[in-house]
């Protein structure tokens, strides 16, 4: 029996014979969790740059770079996922527009562009110093992505602070209208009772905001210690808070969501209850336990305003938590809306495959992929704005020598 | 162990009777086997040799091969003095005269190449059993483990036994198949309008064009679609649109010895569609989704989704 049952999905109570392969496997659960955590750019960024919070200023460029490499790999899941994957553009250049899937080339392709142009306006002074100190090959790699365009007097830099500012506020709309759809496409759907909610876009973005903050908070944190310098006080504070706000409307609005279903208590809710006390009850636990805990955590830091190291291990850990806890959420909400049959008369038991093309082992690596991606990217533009960057020093010596190219001093130039 | 949620609703005695049976069942089992021992040695070799030739050692096997699959999406076939703005197809299904015999199930899937396990299927049979005192109906299609079991493979299509010892107080056979919805919640998910409503209300799937990202399978509320890992595309029921076009009837409607399937044209008055229709106070299935189905059933009742 085994062997003829093994392609199919465990199930109780009754599900429609073609149910018992589910359709969408682990790779859509990664799908919009790497997408969320792209989330976190757009705060800092649109914290500083619109709302001119300068306490960002630290990590506000290095958020951008994180951003961008994680939304490079945000659509590889989708693809991978795709039976025939060489057809993948035929969604973008004859897009079904009824439908909520024809909108993801054009939404993920406007913000890749939308990053790309703020992570050049961000760097551009950098790439010019960099283009002038560096010597050989990489000089020429720099003056290529500065476009040729080396102008960094106050003026220009002037209007790429504006520039920077328009982009910013272009991302506000752009990022809630990104981490919405992606809700969307699971909300809409009147077929299936976990997903079909109004409150999902919602959800999913205040959900990509608290994931994408606590991301950022954890590989600020962890760089920090491997360039073995002190994270900036003001912009951990100021991400605790942003984490706590954020945290608070999650909470409430799943706590909503969750509760709408349980007191409509529509037919099959026998089944939906079934579906939280059976095959998503390790996920449930794991999501609500570290959301409560880091909640918690959040809210005694919020009184009792730790600083310095304190800050930074609380910070850290409540970050990690509800990244877990955030990726428990997409699982509950993906796999657990296929689990729960179309007939609302039984469930099934989804099991993960290991080695394969749909498999945790795929996960895994595009999982890593963003973090390889963006130690590559922070070589070839240093985000920090500390003494130690080497960018730093060069925009340094850049503007020194130019100061002494117009005093008619231009002889020492040689010296660097 | 979770209970299933129709075991929850059995009734004590229900519960009980069933108990007794399998106790009666194991002990007829026990007095049966020492006669059976002699035989089993046979029966054994001879059901795996039958399995290997039906279920095949590479899972799914297809009547059509591949190079014959290809070469029919390159040279669909021509269809003359088919008109498919002339006409407007419905089917119908009267539960109470099917019996259960899956001859449907079986036609189906020679005819449309589909996928020789339990969880790929262009149309099923389910069937609804009321035991005495209860309200709540036991389901299971022949894709059930149990039925599987016992015919010890997904491609010879039965019912197993299962109630022959309690006490039924109302039992039917319902048999599912694609809805034809006239607003198809596939067809209004599909990012590349691969699949697509026809004007003689077929929802048909080009699969040349299909990317293969199943929302459409996850969008149909009646489950009707599912997915060719093999061909990476999504399948449906298409109501034998190749049979249909030539003025044939679908492969199950042929098969079905009981007159359970009616199909036809809406637009020829006398067709037996419309005649059932007229005939006949039919319903759809999960009629608040708003898909509008082109299916019509009668005899069933509100477990029925």
């Amino acid at each position: 029996m085994e062997t003829v049952f093994e392609h199919v999905t465990p199930y109780i109570g009754y599900v429609y014979p073609n149910e018992t392969e589910l359709p969408w496997s682990e790779l859509i659960v990664i799908y919009p969790y790497i997408t969320g955590l792209v989330a976190g750019a757009f705060v800092v960024s649109s914290l500083h740059h619109v709302f001119g919070m300068e306490r960002f200023k630290a990590v506000s460029r290095f958020a951008l770079l994180t951003a961008l490499c994680f939304m490079f790999f945000a659509p590889v899941p989708l693809l991978l996922h795709l039976g025939q994957p060489t057809r993948a553009f035929n969604a973008v250049l004859t897009p079904h527009w009824s439908s909520a899937m024809a909108a993801f080339g054009y939404v993920a392709g406007f913000y890749v562009c939308l990053l790309l142009l703020e992570v050049w306006f961000a760097f551009r002074e950098d790439m010019v110093a960099l283009s002038k100190s560096k010597k050989g090959l990489m000089g020429k790699v720099y003056r290529a992505i500065t476009l040729y365009s080396d102008d960094v007097s106050p003026a220009a830099l002037e209007t790429d602070h504006k520039i920077a500012r328009i982009l910013a506020m272009i991302g506000i709309p752009g990022a809630c209208g990104l981490h919405g759809y992606v809700g969307f496409v699971f909300g809409s759907l009147k077929t299936r009772e976990w997903w079909s909610s109004d409150l999902m876009p919602i959800i999913f973005l205040m959900s990509a905001i608290v994931s994408g903050v606590g991301l950022l908070i954890v590989i600020y944190v962890a760089t920090c210690k491997y360039r073995k310098v002190v994270p900036d006080n003001d912009a951990m504070v100021g991400l605790k808070q942003v984490l706590w706000a954020s945290l608070c409307v999650v909470l409430v609005i799943e706590g909503l969501e969750l509760l709408e279903i349980v007191y409509k208590a529509r037919e099959g809710i026998e089944s939906v209850m079934d579906l939280i006390k059976g095959p998503i009850w390790a996920g449930m636990s794991v999501q609500w336990g570290l959301s409560l805990f880091s909640f918690a955590a959040l809210s005694a830091m919020m009184v009792w305003k730790p600083n310095g190291k304190h800050l930074v291990i609380l910070l850290f850990i409540c970050s990690l938590s509800l990244m877990v806890a955030v990726l428990a959420m997409r699982w509950n909400v993906v796999v657990g809306g296929q689990e729960l049959s179309k007939t609302m008369k039984g469930l099934l038991i989804y099991y993960p495959t290991w080695i394969g093309r749909e498999s945790m082992l795929t996960v895994l690596i595009l999982f890593c992929s963003p973090f390889a991606t963006l130690f590559l990217v922070t070589q070839l533009l240093p985000p920090w704005e500390d003494k130690k960057s080497h960018a730093t020093h060069a925009r340094l010596v850049t503007s020194k020598s130019a100061h002494q190219v117009k005093t008619g001093q231009g002889q020492t130039m040689e010296a660097h | 162990m979770m209970i299933l949620p129709s075991e929850e609703e059995m009734t004590d005695q229900d519960k009980q009777k069933i108990e007794e049976d399998a106790f009666m069942s194991r002990r007829g089992f026990l007095g049966l086997l020492g006669k059976c021992t002699v035989c089993a040695g046979a029966l054994v070799t001879a059901t795996s040799s039958a399995n290997r030739v039906l279920s095949g050692d590479k899972g799914a096997t297809f009547q059509q091969s591949e190079a014959q699959h290809i070469e029919s999406l390159k040279n669909p076939p021509k269809i003359p003095d088919y008109d498919w703005t002339k006409h407007q197809w419905a089917f119908g299904v009267d539960t109470d005269r099917c019996i259960g015999c899956l001859r449907c199930m079986e036609a189906c899937k020679a005819e449309n190449t589909v996928q020789e396990d339990s969880s790929h299927h262009r149309t099923w049979v389910e069937r609804y059993v009321y035991l005495e005192g209860s309200d709540k109906a036991l389901v299971d299609s022949q894709a059930d483990p149990k039925n599987i079991q016992n015919v010890r493979s997904e491609t010879k299509f039965r019912f197993d036994n299962r109630y022959k010892d309690v006490k039924v107080d109302k039992a039917y056979f319902v048999p599912k198949l694609c809805n034809q919805c006239e607003n198809p919640s596939c067809v209004q998910v599909c990012p590349t309008g691969a699949t697509f409503k026809a004007p003689d209300g077929v929802v048909l799937i080009d699969a040349t064009y299909c990317i293969g990202c199943q929302y459409c399978v996850q969008a149909c509320p009646y489950g009707a679609r599912s997915f060719n890992e093999q061909r990476g595309t999504a399948e449906k029921c298409n109501w034998c649109y190749h049979r249909i076009t030539k003025g044939l009837n679908p492969a199950c409607v042929d098969a079905c010895p009981t007159g359970t399937r009616v199909f036809g044209d809406r637009n020829d008055k006398d067709s037996p569609i419309n005649m059932f229709i007229k005939n006949h106070r039919v319903q759809v299935l999960k009629p608040e989704m708003g898909n509008a189905p082109n299916v019509y059933y009668l005899g069933i009742d509100r477990e029925v989704s």
